[in-house]
């Protein structure tokens, strides 16, 4: 099943991975039915909120230096109206958590994600930020922000390219066309799928 | 040589060794202080006024600290003083922290990782663990249960008024006392930990005075990953990849760093194409770390412009780097013994390329931003660091540089194929904002030099020395130093002759810049913090490892 209204210029539906978790998503959102009116105006906004998500300039090592390649020149996530990057959590849309994540800056991470305004979103750059990466055995390292933060997507990498994370940012894109606005925070609890990136998702 | 290990037998000390190109002295531990404040202040020869590193060790039943030492005048000379406490329960040693302004962030890292408190030392507080984590990591009898450290939620609170505590023996009577960080009535402002124009997650602490900067306390640990402790767990090829990560920008050298250290320890000469190879690669990644500075530097003062310059520069370099290495960032190319696989085909004519490029994108730099008169208005006449205080600060490569102090490994020490290539150690003598921004500029035409001298003289032949399938170090303590894009950066292992090391610990540059960034903006504008910050570079997951 296709879904449908997400649609991502020069790029086919086929060519993303992880489509049945999307598929999942839309038929737990939509099954008492959505009033036409509310699903059409909840479309209309989210075409305009998918295509202005600002980023929030976080970043704590390596993953970094490869976020601020794909605000620059080649990769330029301006492109897609990830306009520009805000430096108040206040104003920005979405957490990239680029780096290791540890002890001493975990209740920093998550009172950041806390001031951010709803809708939000997090997504998680890099092996560390996934699940520790390199640095797994540490005693000092957090085992994955989503111990901290619910995550919407997960990059791998190490670090991730920036057509990596460019590609990460459709899918985010993608999940955002797909929601109910005038329902949001509440998002549907999607168990047991086999899609990595639903583990920890949906808790916001 | 000869000369010191004189005066150090006239000192009476019995356990001098020349070995690894150092002269390792074990020194009892009421007697330290004596034998730094002869080598740093009443030496008749040159003094010994660079505090390189201190190294915390645990031996098994003592712990202790090493000391690597150095002249200024001759920096090719280096002293290191072990010493040691037998008691494990309440360790203490006498601090040096007067003799050498870099000591006193030294040792209060020895002390969180180790638990040895410093006498005389004004502020024993933890630098990079919360202070209420328990236990000493880096001991080796650490209880490593993640039960007794959980991940915490809450934030922690420091407050203004944050206590330090501090031994000190004044005529023979021991003191314990309390300082506090900031007094009562000071201003105090967080900068950070996330901060934009902070360049990483450094907590600043500023005390403010109308908008002058009266003290500044900065706050680490917020990256620290424990890397030396897991070093000890790990083989030494797996190690290489730790190093990576240290300082990313400047990635190649310091994993440079810990290949030419094993290879001292296993006497294994790299082939000379690898020495090659591998200097190609650290001016490729020292021009590409140079670049994003000077981008970063620009966009803090409003010029974002600059920035996305310099990025659009840096791609070319990254290319270069994927097509033989296959990684962007993190090249993951040098090994023990060579590098990982031979260059590409296409490599040289593009590093060809690139030179003229770059050499034609330098002068629109310089066109569109350091002759700019804002810019220079902003630059010029701040942030100065005299010699003196660079060198007693620790602050080495360019930010040391432009203040005066010729402190460039690859003239010191030259390694890998820096002895073959003519290029100039750029000095300038000012030590202000302006010269570490133009200093960097000028550092990439060198490097442009070097690698025009290289390139095309790639020798034949194989690339990397056989090595066994598992590589043990023979016992022994080995200490390697190379020119990163920030300063000197240390590797010092300990080997007991297992496939793991005993003790690993990197010298990170960046730390005792930030040494200097407190030391220069005190009495400066808060406004000009960031300037003075940008300037000096520093990365912080190198700081806080």
């Amino acid at each position: 099943m296709e879904v449908r209204n997400i649609r991502i210029p020069n790029m086919k539906y086929e060519d993303f991975n992880d489509n049945e978790y999307l598929e999942e998503y839309v038929t737990e959102l939509r099954k008492n039915g959505v009033n036409i009116f509310v699903g059409k105006l909840s479309d209309f906004i989210n075409w305009g909120r998918s295509n202005s998500v600002w980023p929030l300039t976080f970043a704590t090592s390596c993953c970094g230096i490869e976020f601020m390649c794909v605000g620059a020149a080649r990769a330029d996530f301006a492109r897609f109206g990830w306009e520009i990057t805000r430096n108040s959590p206040r104003q920005a849309d979405v957490i990239f958590v680029c780096g290791t994540i540890v002890h001493k800056m975990a209740p920093v991470l998550k009172r950041l994600y806390e001031q951010m305004a709803e809708p939000r979103y997090v997504m998680a750059i890099g092996s560390c930020a996934i699940c520790g990466g390199p640095f797994k055995n540490s005693y000092h390292v957090v085992k994955g922000v989503d111990e901290i933060i619910p995550v919407d997507v997960f990059i791998p990498g190490c670090p991730p390219r920036p057509d990596a994370v460019l590609y990460g940012m459709m899918q985010m894109a993608r999940k955002i066309k797909v929601q109910n606005f005038f329902k949001l925070p509440q998002q549907p609890q999607i168990a047991n799928s086999s899609t990595p990136n639903s583990d920890a998702d949906g808790n916001s | 040589m000869e000369t010191v290990e004189k005066e150090l037998l006239s000192l009476g000390l019995t356990d001098v060794k020349q070995a690894d190109s150092r002269l390792t002295v074990t020194v009892p531990k009421d007697k330290l202080y004596g034998v730094a404040r002869y080598l740093r202040r009443e030496r008749p020869a040159e003094k010994f006024d660079f505090l390189i590193d201190v190294v915390g060790m645990d031996f098994g039943d003592t712990l202790g600290a090493a000391y690597h030492i150095s002249p200024s005048q001759n920096p090719s000379l280096v002293v290191t003083l072990v010493t040691r406490t037998d008691n494990r329960e309440q360790p203490e040693l006498f601090s040096v922290c007067d003799l050498w302004d870099s000591a006193s962030v030294y040792e209060r890292e020895v002390y969180d990782f180790f638990g040895v408190r410093f006498i005389n030392h004004p502020d024993m507080r933890r630098i990079f663990l919360r202070a209420d984590w328990n236990g000493f990591p880096l001991r080796k009898d650490y209880n490593a249960d993640p039960a007794l450290n959980p991940v915490p939620l809450e934030n922690e609170l420091i407050p203004d008024m944050e206590r330090m505590p501090s031994v000190s023996i004044r005529m023979g009577e021991r003191i314990e006392e309390v300082h506090q960080a900031f007094d009562k009535d000071e201003y105090v402002v967080n900068f950070g930990p996330q901060h934009p124009a902070m360049h990483g997650v450094l907590h600043l602490r500023v005390a403010l005075d109308g908008e002058i900067i009266k003290k500044i306390d900065p706050v680490f640990g917020y990256i620290h990953r424990g890397i030396e402790k897991m070093c000890e767990s790990y083989t030494y090829p797996q190690i290489l990849h730790l190093a990576d990560r240290l300082d990313y920008l400047s990635g190649t050298m310091n994993r440079h760093a810990v290949c030419l250290c094993c290879e001292k320890a296993l006497a294994l000469e790299a082939p000379e194409r690898a020495h090659y190879i591998r200097a190609i690669f650290d001016e490729l990644t020292r021009i590409a770390s140079h670049l994003l500075g000077w981008g970063c530097m620009c966009m803090d003062m409003g010029s974002i412009t600059a920035f996305v310059y310099g990025m659009r520069d840096r791609e070319k370099i990254m290319d270069i780097f994927e097509e033989t290495a296959g990684g962007r960032l993190m090249a993951n190319y040098s090994v023990i013994g060579g590098v990982a696989r031979d260059i590409h085909p296409n490599f040289q004519k593009r590093v060809k390329e690139f030179i003229p490029y770059m050499r034609k994108m330098l002068k629109e730099h310089h066109l569109l931003f350091s002759n700019n008169p804002i810019a220079r208005g902003r630059m010029k006449g701040i942030g100065y660091l005299s010699k003196e205080k660079a060198i007693s600060l620790g602050a080495t490569g360019p930010s040391g540089r432009a203040s005066g102090w010729h402190n460039d490994v690859r003239k010191i020490e030259p390694y890998a194929a820096y002895a073959k290539v003519n290029f100039d150690e750029v000095v300038r003598t000012e030590g202000l904002t302006y010269d570490r921004y133009i200093i960097r500029l000028d550092e990439i035409e060198q490097s442009l030099r070097i690698l025009e001298q290289l390139v095309d003289n790639i020798p034949e032949g194989a690339y990397a020395a056989k090595t066994k399938a598992v590589i043990r170090l023979p016992e022994g303590e080995f200490f390697q130093r190379v020119e990163n894009a920030r300063g000197q950066f240390g590797v010092h292992i300990v080997s007991k002759g297992d496939k793991t090391p005993y003790r690993v610990k990197f010298r990170s540059p960046s730390l005792a810049l930030v040494g200097a960034l407190k030391a220069i903006s005190t009495e400066a504008k808060v406004a000009d913090l960031i300037m003075i910050g940008a300037s000096l570079d520093y990365v912080i997951p190198c700081i806080d490892r």
